[in-house]
């Protein structure tokens, strides 16, 4: 039998953790509240930064002030030109990739987790933009295993780097972990205690990572988002004709198949789904969505398989420095 | 107890989206005035959207509560251009459904609210033998849902919500549903209370009698804050497991109350009361965690409409 060859990456230096991207997901703010209160000191292998990152949102307990925060960190809002007037959000993204990156540079932090809840069944996701980062993948799995009481999950969204517009793509590895149900602007104990624990297992693994262990392969269970479905519209008014059925309510990661109920009409009809391919409904009826024309999005599920991975050691890490180096004036030269 | 009558019940308003983000009433407004009017009723029902600039910015309010500027001394001040935007609207709505007092007001509104607690279906209302008939009436109907009276007790000039300005009036209110969001089963059982309620009111003036008897309230107490950090005023604790979710379960002395986001758990001590509200996502800047409440039984008597 063939032996996997173990790949090797970077040491998980600088660490985030932020909270209150969304000022009403309560979770993250008061669990970034209490660990900022805790702080400790620098540890050795690893600096865990807490960061609170739209505090002004979370002054008065609303999503976002002038926009959504977590859809300013695309290239062209954190680079292009802004003025005074811009949205009080998009200074912020600008002041949060000072702070964390700048994205897409070697000054950036190893990892951010981003903490988010969600009025979606959804129990615990984590959600990243790619299928094929080994470190998100493994914290993944060692979440799934650490925390056996509460669905764990995988989401992908494939958009390329260029196109990533959330925080947690400011990281050179990051992830959202996003909790549900929760009404926004109420924190629940169970689901403070799940990110609590969730975060807990997330630093965990890294300082497990740091000190050179070597994590096993294997196969892990991905949801790669394929498309939205808005709610049924009022052509004029724009206002929504119809809730997500009682049938599909809650039921996040339940497959819908082709003409299961998916909306009932205020005045009582079932309307189904028309595709022609089952797929994982998730984000089922989240309030912040309803602007955005999505009442559910639709996932495919694909088993993954993971190499097994350490940390480079000081000395690996020098030659490949060296070697960045040398591909950079390359790419120069291009 | 001797039977009592009262006129027909004539004109009825159902109000939605006095808090603007409370959207099961907000969808069943758009509905009622989608639909044509039912001929057949002996009575009118207006459809009110109370709010709709809140509504519009799915926010609870502008300005200030709403449900809270129904009082005289609110209904009675004087309007300046620096009013907020709620008080005006009370004052309008007051035109529109009232005067509050007068001959002139409706027969009967009912408000209909949403609460991110699991409080199934609550009819809010004062002491009123109309609608604690139709509570007991809803009662008896709907299996779906529990379905409990919270008895208010304020006299009329210090009434604050809107369902004190009809000469009857009561508020539906229903969760668990988050602020901003529709459930499809929290909508349908608002419809089937209203249609209940509409039944009620023609059997009501066609003239049929309905028996006294016994209606279980529940009458507030006392509310109970959120520990808070004293330096920041932020909360410390969450809403304790064993608490969350379960309204109206008899809360007793040493049962937990709280758990603090470092682990600690707080008791209740004192009488045992009956807890609601739990985690209502409004109240946290009201300072009520939850409220509490004792059980009475109240006694109603016969009622009929007048016969002319």
């Amino acid at each position: 039998m063939e032996v996997e060859e173990v790949v090797c990456l970077p040491r998980l230096s600088r660490v985030a953790v932020c909270g209150g991207t969304h000022g009403n997901e309560l979770s993250g703010v008061y669990l970034v509240r209490e660990l900022l209160k805790a702080k400790k000191g620098k540890e050795d292998a690893m600096s865990v930064q807490m960061v609170l990152s739209n505090p002004r949102a979370m002054q008065q307990c609303r999503r976002y002030l002038d926009t959504d925060l977590n859809r300013c960190f695309t290239h062209a809002v954190l680079n292009g030109p802004i003025s005074d007037a811009a949205p009080y959000e998009m200074i912020r993204s600008r002041e949060l990739n000072a702070m964390l990156g700048p994205k897409g540079s070697p000054q950036a932090v190893n990892l951010v987790c981003d903490l988010h809840n969600t009025t979606a069944n959804m129990g615990l996701c984590l959600i990243a933009y790619s299928d094929s980062d080994w470190i998100c993948l493994h914290i993944f799995r060692h979440l799934q295993r650490q925390m056996p009481d509460i669905p764990v999950r995988y989401i992908h969204f494939d958009v390329s780097h260029r196109e990533s517009y959330s925080l947690d793509s400011v990281g050179k590895h990051g992830f959202a972990m996003e909790i549900g149900p929760q009404p926004h602007g109420v924190v629940r104990s169970n689901i403070y205690t799940a990110m609590k624990v969730g975060v807990q297992h997330v630093l965990d693994w890294v300082r497990f990572f740091n000190s050179g262990t070597i994590f096993e392969g294997g196969y892990v269970d991905v949801f790669t988002m394929v498309r939205h479905i808005d709610y049924p519209r009022d052509r004029e008014t724009h206002h929504i004709t119809a809730a997500i059925h009682p049938q599909l309510q809650d039921r996040d990661f339940c497959l819908l198949h082709p003409e299961d109920p998916l909306f009932q009409t205020f005045s009582g009809d079932t309307l189904r789904y028309k595709g022609t391919e089952p797929l994982y409904p998730f984000f089922i009826n989240e309030c912040a969505y309803y602007e955005k024309g999505i009442a559910l999005s639709l996932a495919r599920k694909r088993c993954v398989m993971i190499p097994p991975i350490r940390a480079q050691t000081e000395q690996e890490e020098q030659a490949n420095r060296e070697s960045f180096g040398s591909e950079e004036e390359e790419e120069e030269e291009e | 107890m001797e039977k009592v009558s009262f006129p027909p019940l004539s004109r009825v308003a159902i109000c939605g989206g006095t808090h603007g983000n409370e959207m099961s009433g907000v969808y069943m407004v758009r509905e009622l005035q989608r639909k044509k009017e039912d001929k057949a009723l002996s009575f009118t029902v207006t459809p009110v959207l109370s709010n709709p600039p809140a509504v519009d910015a799915c926010r609870r309010y502008i300005d200030t509560d709403l449900n809270r500027c129904f009082t005289y001394a609110a209904l009675s001040a004087p309007i300046a251009a620096s009013t907020p935007h709620e008080l005006r609207r009370a004052q309008e709505l007051n035109s529109l459904l009232g005067p509050k007092g007068s001959q002139e007001a409706v027969d009967v509104i009912c408000d209909i609210h949403n609460t991110t607690s699991n409080m199934g279906l609550c009819l809010l209302l004062f002491s009123d033998w109309i609608s604690l008939h139709i509570c007991k009436y809803l009662q008896s109907k709907i299996t779906s849902v529990p379905v409990r009276v919270i008895l208010l007790q304020a006299s009329m000039p210090e009434a604050y919500s809107l369902d004190s300005v009809g000469k009857h009036g009561f508020s539906i209110e229903v969760g668990p549903q988050p602020n901003g969001v529709v459930r499809a089963d929290i909508f349908n059982t608002v419809k089937e209370a209203l249609d209940l309620t509409f039944h009620w009111l023609q059997k009501f003036n066609s003239g049929v009698t309905f028996e006294g008897g016994e209606v279980d309230v529940y009458t507030l107490m006392k509310s109970v804050d959120y520990p808070r950090d004293p330096a920041t005023n932020e909360i410390t604790a969450a809403v304790h497991p064993q608490l969350q979710d379960n309204d109206f379960k008899l809360l007793q002395a040493g049962d937990p109350t709280f758990l603090s986001f470092t682990g600690e758990t707080v008791k209740h001590e004192g009488e045992e009361l009956f807890p609601f509200f739990v985690n209502e996502c409004a109240y946290y800047e009201k300072k009520i965690a939850f409220h509490l409440a004792r059980k009475a039984t109240l006694t109603i008597p016969p009622i009929s409409v007048k016969k002319e």
